[in-house]
């Protein structure tokens, strides 16, 4: 069944890609050999044609869904009224792309990034037609690399294609504060991994405002809620989502003391380092968020000791409080 | 195979070009670059056989040949080239391709930014989308210590390490033979055998602290085998600690961070979490750093251990706890 489909598809495109002259539904009908022996032709000589006229019509759209350009034209005086079809070859053909064999090499090692089907489907085939232009491939350099993006968040696929076709989608979220659960309306604006996480920008509609949404965040389906093209995406506006998020960042100096030999991971980042007598030295950090320093300096226990600010000392001791507390509590 | 009409299609009309541009090639290789078994690709080579210009005479046809175990492709001119990108398949590869211009030290970046503009070119419309899709593959280690991977492995050398193991706060040093290096999961690790471990083992990128490529064969033994990393960097072992913490709502994060075992919302927003770990010394740190979000459950050592290393800390910022 599927095998017989897809050789009438093939001879379709063979046979308009190979016309130069646009062919009416009937000449297409008896160049297409599939078509003329489709059931109902020698049962019912009066309903084929409707048989074939409804077959023809779905192929049609098929191979425009594969990017295939199908052209139609009314215009030749040949044929009247009737409509003619045809493939336009250059527009059909990959131009050739000319790619020296180090080139090649790194589109290849670029179709690897994807892990997920919906993308690493697409990629390898894309790679396949790139290759079919005939250059050689050099993969000299590339040895052992295996940059990949590793993600299962079963969201993904509905909303790169609800970015890509600008779909509203409605689905299921659950808010990493509270933990509550609601039914969010989302004009999807754009996907970005970072860290290897999937995330999402977009308008929430019950919101009306703009959003960021974690893929692993999502339960449940994402269902279409409207048509394809329905929104406009603002200039611009998915930049800082996409450029990480958290917008202009200052840097400023902490002061941090850590034990002789201690605290590895911090004195590889110090911009400087002193000593301070009595087994310990003292650290320059530079950082951009004073809470995600306190967490950091939390984990090096007592090996180090916030000095300065005044304010990461205390974000440093109020936490330690808080793990005591917690530790002791019920 | 359980697979639409189209998509064979798809795959047939990328398939006639690459045949047309490799003539000779064993099915074996063929098949791996499409992905499919040598079953299915003699099964497409048959429909081919069989599809041609209109008229489908003998001399319409495409001319297909794998009788020696090599395929060659004949007489299919009108589909010789291969069909323009599409929309998905340039995305894939232009947002693939602008990640690893983003990483300094990876590859030949002088190779990505032109192949890069080639594609952007070629694809056109197809591109468009291309903005609204970003991946980061951050580069937080030395720019020279990614050069130097690059280099032993390209030249089977071995690497002299310096590395830091944060749980057990030292820098060790290791002489390593490097098998791959790889971005997983938001970080980018060198895989190799270590010889002081005698083991496989994967270093991340930016707690090397010193690196030299030596002028000694690295190639590591035969037995060596890579991880597998289909189910994801922290896949835990049989014989690791089984922990359960209570984390409070505004801290679920640490759901999607880590693998769990399992989930138990409670009433008051707060989780039950189960997961296991071989290093229960990060998981002290990582119930520091939650900064009285978590509290440990089980095992009881455990929960000891962090508030005795809350107390020491507290200690010496001369407070008493």
């Amino acid at each position: 069944m599927s095998a017989a489909k897809t050789e009438r598809l093939l001879n379709l495109v063979i046979c308009l890609l190979s016309t130069r002259r646009p062919l009416t539904k009937s000449q297409i009908r008896q160049a297409v050999p599939q078509y003329a022996g489709s059931e109902s032709a020698s049962t019912d000589p009066t309903g084929s044609t409707e048989a074939f006229e409804r077959m023809f019509e779905r192929d049609k759209d098929e191979l425009r869904e594969l990017g295939i350009p199908l052209v139609t034209s009314s215009q030749d005086a040949l044929f009247g009224d009737e409509q003619g079809y045809r493939v336009d070859r250059e527009a059909y053909a990959l131009p050739d792309v000319h790619l020296e064999p180090d080139e090649l090499a790194v589109v290849g090692l670029a179709s690897r990034v994807w892990q997920q089907a919906s993308l690493a489907g697409p990629a390898a085939r894309a790679l396949t037609k790139l290759k079919a232009l005939g250059a050689p491939q050099d993969d000299g350099s590339l040895i052992g690399l295996e940059p990949r993006v590793l993600t299962a968040e079963p969201a993904f696929e509905a909303l790169w294609a609800a970015v890509r076709d600008r779909v509203p989608v409605r689905f299921t979220y659950r808010t990493a504060s509270t933990g509550q659960v609601a039914l969010r309306t989302v004009e999807p604006w754009a996907v970005a991994n970072w860290r290897g996480r999937w995330y999402l920008a977009g308008y929430d509609r019950d919101r009306g405002a703009p959003r960021m949404f974690r893929l692993s965040r999502v339960e449940g389906q994402v269902r279409a809620a409207g048509k394809p093209g329905e929104y406009v995406i603002p200039d611009g506006a998915p930049a800082p989502v996409l450029e990480g998020g958290a917008g202009d960042t200052q840097s400023a100096q902490a002061r941090v003391r850590v034990r002789e030999g201690a605290s590895q991971l911090l004195r590889h980042r110090a911009r400087a380092v002193h000593a301070a007598g009595q087994g310990w030295h003292e650290l320059d950090l530079e950082y951009d968020d004073l809470e995600a320093l306190a967490e950091e300096l939390l984990t090096h226990g007592a090996s180090a000791v916030a000095l300065e600010p005044p304010a990461l000392r205390e974000a440093v001791v109020r936490r330690l409080r808080a793990v005591l507390a917690a530790a002791e509590g019920p | 195979m359980n697979e639409s009409a189209t998509d064979r299609l798809s795959r047939l009309l990328a398939m006639v070009p690459w045949l047309l541009a490799h003539q000779g090639v064993p099915l074996e290789e063929a098949a791996a670059e499409f992905g499919i078994d040598q079953a299915q690709l003699v099964k497409d080579l048959e429909l081919l056989f069989v599809c041609g210009l209109p008229g489908h005479l003998p001399d319409d046809l495409i001319e297909a040949d794998w009788e020696n175990g090599v395929v060659y492709l004949a007489n299919a001119d009108a589909i010789s080239r291969p069909l323009r990108l599409g929309v998905d398949e340039a995305l894939a590869l232009i947002v693939a391709l602008r990640a690893l211009a983003d990483v300094p030290g990876l590859g030949d970046r002088d190779a990505v930014s032109r192949a890069l503009a080639k594609l952007e070119a070629a694809a056109g419309a197809a591109a468009a989308g291309a903005a609204r899709v970003r991946v980061e593959l951050p580069q937080d280690s030395d720019a020279t210590v990614v050069r130097a991977c690059e280099d032993a492995l390209r030249h089977k050398r071995r690497l002299h390490l310096g590395y830091l193991v944060p749980h057990r706060d030292e820098t060790t040093e290791r002489d390593v033979d490097p098998m791959r290096l790889l971005h997983v999961e938001g970080h980018w690790y060198l895989e190799g055998w270590c010889h002081r471990a005698e083991a496989v083992r994967m270093f991340r990128l930016d707690r090397v602290v010193g690196v030299r490529v030596l002028d000694v064969e690295g190639s590591p033994p035969a037995t060596a085998r890579s991880r597998d990393l289909s189910a994801g960097l922290f896949a835990p072992g049989p014989n690791d600690t089984l922990v359960t913490l209570r984390v409070a709502a505004h801290a679920r994060w640490v759901v999607d961070y880590y693998p769990v075992e399992s989930v138990q919302e409670r009433d008051d927003g707060s989780l039950l979490v189960r997961l296991r770990t071989a290093d229960t010394a990060w998981l002290r740190q990582l119930v520091l750093r939650l900064g009285g979000a978590a509290r440990v459950v089980d095992p009881c050592e455990l929960a000891d251990d962090v508030a005795a290393a809350a107390r020491a800390a507290l200690a010496a910022y001369d407070i008493a706890p």
